[in-house]
């Protein structure tokens, strides 16, 4: 294991904000704080055809990788409940493997 | 799923449930988890096992600990200790509470008739499964309805499809009826999807879960939206056409001239089982692409290539959402896209729509309370006489009608009223909420229940009962209310409430004091377990042990003679096939095929208001943050929706000096309301969209704020009665309007 990561596929985040509050439930955080806050580029038009609209959830300080979770064999909280299932925990490096070999927009990222 | 649906110790523990209302959402019985400590929710997971969830939920059930502990809950009846209208309450027992409903019933109805009460309504929630059953069985009146203009929720959609396939909802096949899902054997996957007048991902409307769509996209179904608006769906679709709002009639009928005229069409499902092609085919001839372009103000080469990506790519669906119900000419667009579907070959087959089975779990009980009623009275309800379609087809009152009686007094002077899960004077699903509030205030008597303290009930409740959450409840989730059931799934209770009663508990305690005989169930467990009985070879423990039951799905049920009372094969229709041509349709004064006209109120159809109110107003997105008119009052959801908000496109933001995040106002000729501008290239240019539901429960109560139910109330600016021949359609997504710059809330 390098590092505990999230690959994010976040061609598909509809911005349910759900990872937010999974997030604040497992781990108590209050109002106005966040461990897993989703961030949108608000939609533009790219030509007649096409749009854009793309919402990526970015890790503050406050995550802790779900290691409580994770080390009696769950999986991140916030991935546990993703409506559009669209994150991952996993390895840093083996997420970045994996990523690499998807097509569409994806990152992975950590914190720690 | 586990056999083991609770687990923990006696006072910390775990119990598996399937989401049902309240808080409110449809019938998407999603799988959850929630952990209770000492008798109080303190945390919810989603449940993996489940076969359609997987364990995903929205925000609105992750807030249920916020929700439930709330200190603004209602948790003990009330009753009303000053005025109407004053929010003063005095707390009284359950028992005291149903024996005072029971004894102004039994005196209203005494001196007035059984018709002078009014069960009203809300949408999604249990009550809109067990309000008609409540007004037959225990009130026995005929007077019950949803307040909401044209029926236009879900029942004109059910009507048109029961008329013109004989089925219940067709929905998109997203395999939800196997317990492998996706890889069921024989299952396939849509290879277009026409997401229309709907937003799946966040209304979950009737039962299907909105980001099974994300699974279909990923297993490659390509998305087609038609919005006026480019939804996050649309901007990831294949195609997104932004129509005129209230022109789908035209597009859908331009889309099948465009699948006949190039012969793209299943020639041997229409021979063998479709009704009236060839004057259909006519009647499609009459909408040639560069009519409905000009029509729908969209670019005609996006019909040819829609409606031949459609037609081509087997099996592909189409989902039709609320807006078939709420415009001018919606139901004559349903009946065209329903048209589509089957002259591709898309019905009752893997990957198309599945079709509810004819009679189906609670059906026969909801339909038996009826017997209830004195001869004539079901048929004599109020609107049923004027409107003889919808009077086939909804159980209930002509809700225009019904407001007109509260106003008038005629035929009937309603006495008592019920409101059930309705937040009436809200923006929620009524047009003309200051006349409804007018009408109630006239009641000698009025019941509400609900979670909270909400306009309607601090306005015109003199007792309010507390409705219980769905972990305060053991119940069952039905999908699509049992039109389209891909299961039946059991609602656990996990925490002990003795202050609050789920309908079916209401129902039963109050019908032991109005109504013994159709009411000999020990609870709601009793109840469960022997309607469960009735229809399945299982019980209620049972079922909470399964979790989740799916029965089977047959396809091509035409086939086999599945579909119809008579065992012979064919659909439920008087021809026994799909009506492209509806025999149905002229005993009502209605057109057998489907056409366009303009909407009630448009530029072309008033010229005259055009000047002075030149953008079409629509209404209802839904988000990821509230239910209607419900979670206002949960932080963590108003940080993320904290106002009202209305979409208008940059080009008109620019004419009316108006910037993003701006409060305007929009206001026409019926009246006005304030919102905050989100100025997005979204929306097309000339439309703004206006999101309902809005109260701020942190505002005075009192008279006359009433939470300030007022100031953001789109539905202020919608007439009603805007309705076709068969009584239904509306104006909610096709109205006038103009807009301007405000200084706040306040205008
Ligand atoms: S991994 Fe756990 S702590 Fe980190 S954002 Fe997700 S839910 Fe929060
Ligand atoms: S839960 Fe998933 S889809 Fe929803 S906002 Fe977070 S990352 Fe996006
Ligand atoms: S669709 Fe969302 S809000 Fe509705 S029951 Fe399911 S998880 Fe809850």
């Amino acid at each position: 294991m390098t590092k505990p990561a999230l690959l994010i596929n976040y061609e598909y985040c509809t911005g349910c904000h759900s990872c937010e509050i999974a997030c604040r439930n497992e781990h108590g955080i209050g109002l106005g704080k966040w461990g897993i806050k989703m961030l949108e580029v608000p939609p533009f038009q790219i030509d007649e055809e096409h749009w854009n609209w793309d919402n990526a959830p970015i890790l503050t300080s406050l995550c802790d990788m779900c290691a409580d979770r994770i080390a009696a064999g769950g999986d991140a909280a916030c991935a546990h409940v993703c409506l559009a299932q669209c994150i991952e925990y996993g390895d840093f490096l083996e997420l970045a493997r994996k990523a690499s070999e998807m097509t569409g927009k994806v990152y992975v990222i950590s914190n720690q | 799923m586990k056999d083991q649906w609770k687990w923990g110790t006696d006072n910390d523990y775990w119990v598996r449930t399937c989401a049902w209302s309240a808080p409110g959402c449809h019938p998407v019985g999603c799988g959850l988890k929630l952990h209770v400590v000492d008798n109080k929710l303190v945390n919810v997971d989603g449940d993996e096992e489940h076969p359609v969830t997987n364990g995903r939920l929205c925000v609105r059930c992750l807030t249920l600990p916020e929700y439930l502990n709330h200190p603004q809950r209602i948790t003990t009846p009330l009753k009303r200790a000053g005025e109407r209208g004053e929010n003063k309450w005095e707390p009284i027992t359950w028992d005291d509470a149903l024996d005072l409903i029971a004894e102004k019933a039994r005196e209203i109805q005494g001196k007035y008739g059984m018709d002078s009460i009014v069960v009203i309504q809300g949408t999604g929630r249990q009550a809109a499964l067990y309000a008609p059953p409540l007004a037959f069985g225990v009130f026995r009146t005929s007077t019950t309805l949803m307040g909401i203009s044209g029926y236009s929720c879900y029942g004109p959609r059910c009507a048109v499809a029961e008329f013109v396939f004989g089925t219940g909802y067709p929905e998109l096949d997203f395999a939800s009826y196997f317990p492998d899902s996706y890889d069921h054997p024989g299952y396939e996957v849509p290879k277009y999807i026409i997401s229309w007048g709907k937003m799946p991902l966040t209304s979950n409307g009737d039962g299907f879960f909105g980001h099974s769509l994300i699974d279909l996209m990923k297993r490659g179904s390509k998305i087609i939206t038609i919005d006026p608006r480019i939804t996050w769906l649309g901007a990831h679709a294949d195609t997104a056409i932004r129509l005129r709002p209230g022109t789908d009639a035209a597009l859908a009928l331009a889309f099948l001239n465009v699948i006949i005229d190039e012969d793209l069409y299943d020639h041997d499902f229409v021979d063998k089982w479709c009704y009236g092609f060839d004057q259909f085919a006519e009647r499609c001839r009459e909408y040639p692409p560069s009519r409905a372009a000009e029509i729908c103000e969209i670019p005609e080469h996006l019909i040819y290539r829609v409606a031949r990506q459609f037609a081509t790519n087997k099996p592909s669906s189409l989902m039709w959402g609320l807006t078939f119900d709420q415009t001018t000419t919606g139901g004559q667009a349903s009946h065209a896209a329903l048209a589509m579907l089957a002259i591709c070959g898309y019905v009752d087959v893997p990957g198309g729509v599945t079709v509810g089975q004819p009679s189906t779990f609670l059906g026969k009980w909801r339909v038996d309370t009826r017997s209830n009623l004195a001869p004539g009275q079901f048929e004599n309800r109020l609107g049923a006489k004027n409107f003889p379609a919808a009077d086939r087809s909804q159980w209930v009152c002509n809700p225009d009608i019904t407001l007109e009686c509260l106003e008038t007094d005629e035929p009937i002077k309603l006495r008592m009223a019920v409101l059930q899960s309705t937040n009436i004077i809200s923006p929620t699903n009524n047009v003309q909420p200051q006349r409804w509030y007018a009408g109630l205030k006239k009641m000698e008597f009025t019941v509400c229940r609900d979670l909270f303290l909400t306009p309607t009930a601090v306005a015109l409740a003199d007792v309010f009962l507390p409705v219980a959450t769905f972990p305060e409840l053991d119940g069952v989730v039905l999908p699509h209310y049992g039109r389209n059931p891909f299961f039946v799934a059991a609602i656990n209770k996990a925490i002990d409430n003795p202050g609050v009663r789920s309908d079916i508990e209401f129902c039963i305690q109050l019908g032991k004091r109005l109504n013994p005989d159709a009411w000999d169930y020990k609870d709601a467990v009793d109840f469960f377990d022997r309607q469960l009985h009735a229809s399945y070879d299982f019980g209620f423990d049972e079922l909470r042990h399964m979790g989740v039951y799916q029965g089977e799905y047959t396809y091509k049920k035409y086939e086999k003679g599945l579909s119809r009372g008579d065992g012979k094969p064919g659909f439920n229709t008087p021809s026994g096939r799909i009506e492209l041509y509806s025999l149905l349709y002229p005993m009502w004064g209605e057109d057998p095929l489907p056409y366009y006209h303009e909407p009630y109120y448009s530029k072309y159809s008033h010229p005259e208001l055009a000047e002075e109110y030149p953008l079409i107003l629509t209404t209802g997105g839904r988000k990821y943050t509230s239910f209607h008119s419900e979670h206002r009052m949960i932080a963590s959801l108003r940080e993320i929706d904290p106002w009202a908000k209305v979409t208008i496109h940059p080009a008109d933001a620019e004419k009316y000096g108006i910037q993003n995040g701006d409060w305007v106002t929009i206001e026409n000729w019926l009246g006005k309301c304030q919102m905050k501008a989100w100025v997005s290239e979204v929306i097309k240019e000339g439309v703004v969209h206006c999101e309902h539901g809005w109260w701020y429960p942190e505002q005075e109560g009192a008279e006359p704020n009433l939470f300030g139910v007022w100031k953001s109330n789109v539905n202020l600016l919608l007439p009603h009665f805007c309705v076709n021949p068969l009584g239904f359609g509306s104006i909610y997504k096709e109205m006038m309007c103009k807009i301007y710059k405000a200084q706040g809330l306040d205008g």
